[in-house]
């Protein structure tokens, strides 16, 4: 079906007439790879990856996105989201797909139905409402800003928030407030697209999700110094 | 020297090496480049030229290096800018083009008046489909008008990879002024970027070329200078609006070269003189997407033609150079010294280079690039008098309407002349057109004022929707404004206000109808568009043959934009409608509004764009009149 939608938007673009200098909306793509680090902690330092790509017009892209926690070689959380991202307004797009949990087990399916975009203020937005098999509702918000110290040193602190309606026990998942993640980052852009970085990361859990991280024995909070790379292309 | 040690990839300070080989590159460097003709190239520092009334030309791909990594450029008879051409007025021209690409190409003689299958706008020009991989395409036209324009591709990126030259057209009858020697002065920008990457950088990254955001230490000396509040108030505005103070180009240094005669800053184009002597300097601005501003540093420069079309003379220290306009200015270096030319770009972020010396062995000092100016709120389109300082109140008028016989050194000089080539233009007037005599001498025309009334703006439907970022509250008419980074600056820099026809207006019928046009776009999604509708979606302009339009642009983004209209003159609404100047390009400054008069005399189709290259794309009509 995606496959079908994307042949024909690409159609559609490439159908336009090109006029004194090639079609002024061309086939566009980008993969970024936002963080590519590693989290020091107590125990294990796991390797986490956040990235996503897209591909399309202006107006009309597919997107992907991806975060991947590994602890000692073990992929402890995955997650991949497939959306079609439609421009709705100057700054903001409509994102709607599917998202998948495959890891922790068991998997747990999604529909997506995010917004993405550049606040007031400049504040980079994503947000989305993910709606689950089970009637399960949840709820992200994730929001980063960017200090430029100069051109190339960028401060950017971020907050993600996840708040879920039901307890999902099997996952780990407590109803309300279920998980928050601050973290401030400072990266030297080398060039636009390769910038390696420091920085600081909090994580929280609350309220049944901390209870059931107890259970497992695991904290249910953690400071971590990072260090990664921000590349894109 | 300081300022090209930039980070900005030491791009200016590599040495250059013209054309390294002919058979570097390019599949077809061997055909019909002669060796002898680069030899040519190399020995005259800047392109050959070329005279008479009959050119082959021939479009190939040849090995260049302007930054010491051998890149593959388009050029015209191999050449890298294409040569100049030579043309008289009143001859008929015939031009046989022959593409050696593998992809379509085309030429455009940019400002040039001829039919419209001859304007070289492939699916545009009546009949015109490019110029096929292989073929030759003969262009003939009788050459009706005098002056310096230059041409260009109208194909795909091919005018960002080289393919720009100059045009001089020799008047029939004497000039109304006089000078000893003539220059081309041919500023371009060169990447090594393939240009469809660049463009597709800019829809991923919109401020990808732009390192001169403001930073944590421009913060810092506002709070110090103007305290907490004034600093969180003046960038209130900007900030909810999620736009940048400095987004003065999307294409900056960080990539370009930029050119004098294709020649890098590193080694500098040069003119000789002697002392004593006037220079006519013919500047044109071949880039793709920079804006110059120019001057030479302990010369004024008279400023005699623009975009090809004689105007009233004006002395200045600076102009600013739209992407495609041209300038023709007379100096008269006085001394045994050389003099930088010096045309930095709109957002500072390099300059290209020339040196104008009694010996090729004396270079001047090159002046520091100004600091990166902040847009205003009146480039938003806010009607904020008093603002910024460059409005009706500040120094607009004081510096530039000057009394009457309080005349700068400058036109003096222009006046001195008039003896010789004004009185013969003055016995030839023909045909209706009447040539205007020595400004002194003006015939006592009633002044007709142009009419700067901003009405209350309207944004069509259309303008609304995620394709288009904002919008002009009170869009200004701001002819004395010289614009961003040039305001104030203490020398005195040329303005649209400043032009001023030498002959009157050429056809002095009221406009038949006024049509309002709004440039849009979207900066972070890199989309252009001309009342919220890209090219590819609008329906053409239709007009009427014989009809005296008005044009009134609106500018509803934060940028410059260059529009150019194929086939007819823009009389720009300066001042007095009695000596509109004839332009064929113009500028329109952000959040600003300007107007012009069109007299609809080409039949056929015409491209009517912004001149930006990565913006024309979008920002684009094609005009059929019939």
């Amino acid at each position: 079906m995606m496959k079908k939608i994307l042949a024909a938007l690409m159609a559609i673009g490439l159908s336009n007439p090109v006029f004194a200098g090639g079609a002024d909306d061309p086939l566009v793509y980008q993969v970024m790879i936002d963080k590519l680090e590693i989290r020091g902690t107590d125990g294990s330092n796991p390797l986490v990856l956040e990235a996503d790509a897209w591909v399309g017009y202006d107006l009309n892209k597919f997107w992907f996105k991806t975060e991947v926690e590994r602890v000692d070689g073990e992929t402890e959380e995955a997650e991949v989201q497939f959306l079609y991202s439609r421009a709705i307004a100057p700054f903001w797009d409509l994102q709607v797909g599917w998202r998948r949990d495959i890891k922790p087990n068991p998997k747990r399916d999604f529909l997506a139905l995010g917004f993405k975009g550049l606040a007031p203020y400049l504040f980079e937005v994503d947000g989305g409402i993910f709606i689950g098999e089970s009637g399960q509702i949840g709820a992200r918000l994730d929001a980063e800003y960017e200090y430029m110290f100069t051109q190339k040193l960028i401060l950017s602190p971020e907050v993600e928030m996840n708040l879920y309606s039901k307890d999902d026990e099997a996952v780990g998942i407590g109803s309300g407030l279920s998980d928050m993640e601050l973290g401030l980052r400072l990266r030297y852009e080398i060039r636009r697209e390769f910038a390696p970085y420091i920085g600081v990361n909090w994580t929280g859990k609350f309220g049944q999700t901390a209870d059931f991280a107890r259970d497992e024995g695991e904290d249910t909070s953690d400071v971590q110094i990072v260090a990664g790379i921000r590349a894109w292309f | 020297m300081s300022s090209i040690n930039d980070p900005i990839k030491g791009a200016c300070l590599t040495r250059r090496r013209f054309v390294q080989g002919v058979a570097m590159g390019g599949a077809f460097a061997g055909l019909g480049l002669g060796s002898s003709a680069l030899a040519a190239v190399m020995q005259q520092q800047g392109p050959e030229t070329l005279r008479g009334t009959d050119f082959n030309l021939t479009i190939g791909e040849q090995a260049v290096n302007f930054t010491g990594a051998p890149r593959i450029g388009t050029t015209v008879n191999g050449s890298l800018p294409a040569p100049i051409l030579r043309w008289r007025e009143g001859d008929t021209v015939t031009l046989r083009v022959t593409n050696l690409l593998r992809e379509t190409s085309s030429i455009h003689w940019h400002g040039i008046i001829l039919p419209s299958a001859m304007d070289g706008v492939p699916d545009i020009a009546t009949g015109f489909k490019g110029i096929k991989p292989g073929e030759t395409f003969t262009y003939r036209f009788p050459v009706t008008q005098s002056g310096t324009y230059w041409y260009h591709s109208h194909s795909g990126f091919q005018e960002q990879t080289g393919l720009y030259g100059s045009i001089i057209i020799d008047p029939r009858e004497p000039e109304p002024f006089t000078y000893d020697r003539d220059y081309v002065v041919m500023l371009s920008d060169w990447t090594d970027e393939d240009p469809t990457n660049v463009y597709a950088k800019l829809k991923k990254l919109s401020h990808y070329y732009n390192f001169n955001e403001r930073t944590h230490a421009d913060l810092m000396k506002d709070i110090k200078e103007k305290g907490l509040a004034a600093t969180w108030n003046d960038r209130k505005m900007w900030n909810q609006m999620r736009m940048s103070q400095r987004d003065l180009s999307d294409v900056t240094g960080y990539t370009y070269t930029f050119l004098t005669n294709g020649q890098t800053p590193a080694e500098g184009w040069t003119g000789l003189f002697r002392k004593g002597e006037k220079v006519r300097l013919r500047f044109i601005n071949g880039s793709a997407m920079t804006f110059f501003d120019v001057r030479i540093p302990g010369l004024k420069m008279t400023v005699v033609a623009a975009d090809g079309q004689t105007v009233e003379p004006v002395s200045v220290d600076e102009f600013r150079m739209g992407v495609a306009e041209t300038y023709d200015v007379i100096v008269e270096p006085k001394d045994d010294t050389a003099y930088t030319i010096f045309a930095q770009d709109i957002a500072r972020s390099g300059y290209a280079r020339g040196t104008l010396t009694p010996d090729p062995s004396l270079t001047a000092t090159i002046p520091e690039m100004d600091p990166v100016p902040n847009l205003g709120h009146d480039d938003m389109g806010m009607n904020m008098m008093n603002h910024t300082g460059h409005d009706m109140s500040g120094m607009d008028h004081s510096q530039h309407q000057m009394p009457d016989g309080k005349m700068m050194p400058g036109m003096q000089m222009a006046g001195d002349m008039d003896m010789s080539g004004m009185q013969m233009a003055a016995d030839m007037d023909m045909g209706g057109m009447q040539m205007a005599p020595a400004p002194a001498a003006k015939p006592a025309m009633k002044p007709n004022p142009s009419d700067f009334t901003a009405g209350p703006v309207h944004h069509a439907p259309t303008e609304y929707g995620p394709h288009v970022d904002m919008r002009a509250d009170a869009p200004q008419y701001r002819l004395d404004d010289p614009g961003v980074g040039l305001r104030n600056n203490g020398r005195r820099v040329l303005t649209y206000a400043d032009l001023k026809n030498l002959r009157t207006t050429h056809d002095h019928r009221d406009p038949d109808r006024e049509i309002e046009l709004h440039l849009t776009g979207n900066m972070g999604r890199y989309m252009w568009s001309v009342n919220g509708v890209k090219h590819s979606d609008a329906e053409p302009l239709r007009w009427k043959l014989g009809e005296r339009l008005r044009i009134t642009f609106v500018n509803d983004t934060m940028m410059n934009h260059p529009m150019h209209l194929h086939g007819m003159w823009s009389d720009l609404e300066t001042g007095d409608n009695n000596y509109l100047p004839r332009k064929h390009t113009v500028i329109v400054q952000p959040g600003s509004r300007i107007s012009y008069r069109v007299t609809v005399d080409a039949e056929g189709g015409w491209a009517y764009h912004c001149h930006l290259l990565y913006h024309m794309l979008g920002m684009f009509r094609t005009v059929v009149v019939s």
